[in-house]
């Protein structure tokens, strides 16, 4: 697609994790969406995607964070995050209402419109002049709800044989799950500790340098756990690499912008 | 058996501390899923079949009453009976019944999850009816007074040492841990044992609606043996089993020896279509279906009602990495795994069995294997539903879900808060970008450290860099 036909409004859905713990992510995807010639937007009423109450079974909250958000990406022509379970969950938002309910349509009109980065990079805008160099060996991560809900799988691999210098070395069981699961794993912490180490042991056994992924809730799982192990390798989400914006610390690393004041 | 589900999270402690279990389900992982997937991939019109029999499940439950009749009157027209039993209960004093008009000291069995569903075993040797398992892995944990931890390899939380350690000791042999003489230690133990049964009790994984037949599949043959020597046959099953013809128990087996262990077909198919017929080489004199309810007919159009397509083919529990870290005992009770998380809670209520289904991370592993496309984490979020609707969820739980969800549906708010947290958390990680103990959050860090925000929220900047833009 040509980078100066008419601009692609894109209304940026930033998941609180991004929000909370790395900015430079949701920065990346702007970034990414920008080059591939979308301006992006990001609604102010957007908080969570609710999947905290969604999978606790807390119904009535998962509705009411459903409907805000349903009405804060109305008119984007589409809604792109850097997750696929947040957008996976906004595609749930159509189970949540009734036939007769009028929000049902407007969620059904949502999950046509709402995708994930790398998949509404390669699958929508058919996008690959990734302008970026990395040169390190890496490792991918298959996050759940992209791979099985959104059939995210082959776009950020890529995505990544685009750029300069990244090697990737395929781990073992690259589609299991590294344990995080929300609220499963503060709930189950022994299991999901069982889980995060398999998986941090596959990641090593490459000898690649850094572990990417395409959800920064996994991606705080897998990174905290190989700090803890004192592991090298380091992690980092896949639009970082992408966006070539790598210069910052990779996830859990030292806080450069430590000290700056609200 | 004992319902432990509600001491699941101490279950799964001790668990995954187990260097002997461990070890076991290290070799579970490594056999079913890998087999599986070869099956597959060497049948490109699989996940169409999965397709067809899940339409074809979806049809027969609608006509459930009408396939189960007809099963019935083609069972009696063949000579034998069939016993409806809505309870556990029902269906095991209608076996004791049966038992003891033929005077039964001895009664062989088939590997039936059914019959550990009722607690069958128990209540048989309650009541002067001695049990044996027949099944090589039921076998062994009826020595050792065991009970399955998978419901189509019973024994795979054991390892050889447990075999040749139970046998030693029931067996009066000298020890050994050859697998080859071990496997003749109990042919020879079975063989009289066949021959002197009264009574032959089987499960079925199907129940053909138009011959009146049951059918079990196993790979060792003492399915065979339990059915055909002893002049009573019972048959415990569960009513979700019809299907209406051979042929479409054809399309089921094919999918459920590919999905259980990645066979083309399990080695002894074996149909059991009433008594024994005038000319009949052999076969028992009685034949009794005894179909079990036991909760099943409510999930029948029910929020559960997907859950009666199983097939019990454990590929759901072989791909889950739950299940692979913990075992099946922890679940605490018959049904483990995926479909036990779904099947528990209605079988022995959500207020005991509430841990199994939230014990799941959602991953979909389950779901995208399961042959008949049960949408088991749909399910288990359904259970977490019905859990928080009668308050039955954990305090923590339902607070911080109250307590969060009030910011969340406050943009204004919300953005204070994670301003906060996020400046909160930064502090705390001082130079080291990742924290080691976090109060309200030792669940997280007590295994792993918690990465510390790398700059102001993203809201933050953003609006900074819109503002420095206009
Ligand atoms: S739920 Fe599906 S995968 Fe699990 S045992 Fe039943 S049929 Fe097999």
């Amino acid at each position: 697609m040509s980078v100066n036909s008419s601009p692609i409004r894109v209304g940026l859905f930033v998941t609180c994790l991004v929000d909370m713990f790395r900015p430079s992510v949701g920065f990346a995807t702007v970034k990414l969406l920008e080059q591939a010639g979308c301006t992006v937007e990001v609604p102010e009423a957007q908080t969570c995607c609710g999947q905290p109450a969604f999978n606790s079974g807390d119904r009535e909250t998962t509705r009411d964070i459903a409907k805000q958000t349903i009405a804060a990406f109305d008119g984007y022509e589409y809604v792109v995050g850097p997750s696929g379970s947040c957008i996976g969950m906004l595609h749930y938002f159509t189970d949540l209402f009734d036939e007769a309910d009028p929000w049902k349509a407007r969620a059904e009109d949502l999950k046509k419109r709402s995708f994930e980065i790398t998949s509404f990079l390669v699958d929508v805008l058919d996008f690959d002049q990734v302008l970026a160099s990395f040169d390190q060996k890496v490792t991918y991560h298959d996050s759940c709800s992209g791979l099985r809900q959104l059939g995210v799988k082959s776009q950020p691999r890529k995505l990544l044989g685009k750029v300069d210098g990244t090697e990737l070395a395929e781990m073992p069981e690259a589609e299991t799950c590294c344990g995080f699961g929300g609220t499963f794993c503060v709930k189950y912490p022994d299991i999901s500790n069982r889980m995060v180490s398999n998986k941090t042991g596959f990641a090593d056994e490459t000898g690649a340098q850094t572990l990417l992924g395409g959800d920064l809730g996994c991606l705080l799982n897998m990174a905290g756990k190989l700090k803890r192990e004192g592991k090298a390798m380091e992690a980092r989400h896949v639009v970082e690499v992408l966006a070539g914006m790598t210069d910052t610390p990779a996830i859990g690393e030292a806080d450069y912008d430590l000290g700056k004041q609200l | 058996m004992q319902i432990k589900s509600p001491e699941f999270k101490e279950n799964a402690r001790i668990a995954l501390k187990d260097v002997g279990l461990q070890k076991a389900l290290g070799n579970l992982k490594a056999g079913f899923p890998e087999k599986r997937a070869i099956a597959v991939q060497r049948m490109p019109e699989f996940h169409d079949m999965r397709d067809e029999a899940r339409d074809l499940k979806n049809h027969i439950l609608e006509n459930l009453d009408i396939y189960l009749e007809q099963f019935e009157s083609k069972v009696t027209e063949n000579g034998g009976h069939v016993h409806w039993c809505r309870t556990s209960d029902d269906a095991r004093k209608t076996i004791l019944d049966i038992c003891q008009q033929v005077d039964a000291k001895t009664v062989t069995k088939g590997k039936s999850m059914v019959s550990e569903e009722i607690n069958l075993n128990e209540y048989l040797e309650e009541n002067g009816v001695q049990p044996i398992e027949t099944d090589l892995g039921e076998y062994i944990l009826q020595l050792r007074n065991d009970h399955p931890s998978h419901i189509i390899a019973p024994a795979i939380h054991l390892n050889l040492e447990d075999v040749s350690e139970a046998f030693h000791e029931h067996h009066k042999k000298p020890k050994s841990d050859d697998p080859a003489v071990l496997m003749q230690e109990a042919r020879e133990e079975l063989r009289t044992k066949f021959v002197n049964a009264d009574v032959g009790i089987t499960g079925a994984n199907f129940l053909v609606a138009e011959t009146g037949s049951t059918i079990i599949v196993t790979n060792e043959g003492n399915g065979d043996l339990t059915q055909t020597l002893p002049k009573t046959h019972i048959v415990i099953t569960s009513i979700e089993k019809v299907v209406p013809t051979l042929e479409d128990m054809t399309l089921f087996l094919r999918l459920l020896a590919r999905s259980a262990t990645g066979q083309e077909f399990t080695v002894y198919n074996t149909l059991s279509t009433g008594p024994r017929r005038e000319g009949d080489a052999d076969g028992p004199d009685n034949f009794h279906v005894v179909l079990v309810d036991n909760g099943r007919s409510d999930m029948v159009g029910g929020e559960l009602h997907d859950m009666l397509r199983c097939i019990r083919c454990s590929a759901c529990m072989n791909h889950c990495p739950v299940y692979g870290a913990v075992g099946g005992h922890a679940y605490g009770w018959v049904y483990p795994g995926p479909m036990g998380s779904v099947l528990t809670p209605q079988m022995v209520g959500i207020e005991k069995a509430g841990n199994l289904p939230n014990a799941s991370t959602f991953c979909g592993k389950c779901e995208e294997v399961c042959p008949v496309r049960i949408p088991l984490p749909k399910l288990m979020r359904h259970w977490r539903t019905n859990e928080f609707e009668k308050h039955l969820s954990p305090k923590a739980v339902r607070w911080g879900i109250a307590g969060w969800g009030f910011f969340a549906k406050r943009p204004k708010l919300y953005r204070q808060m994670s301003n906060t947290s996020n400046w909160f958390m930064r502090t705390m990680a001082g130079k080291k970008g990742r924290i080691n103990s976090l109060p309200l959050a030792g669940g997280w860090t007590d295994f792993r450290d918690m990465p510390a925000p790398s700059g102001k929220t993203f809201m933050q900047q953003w609006q900074k860099k819109q503002g420095d833009k206009s």
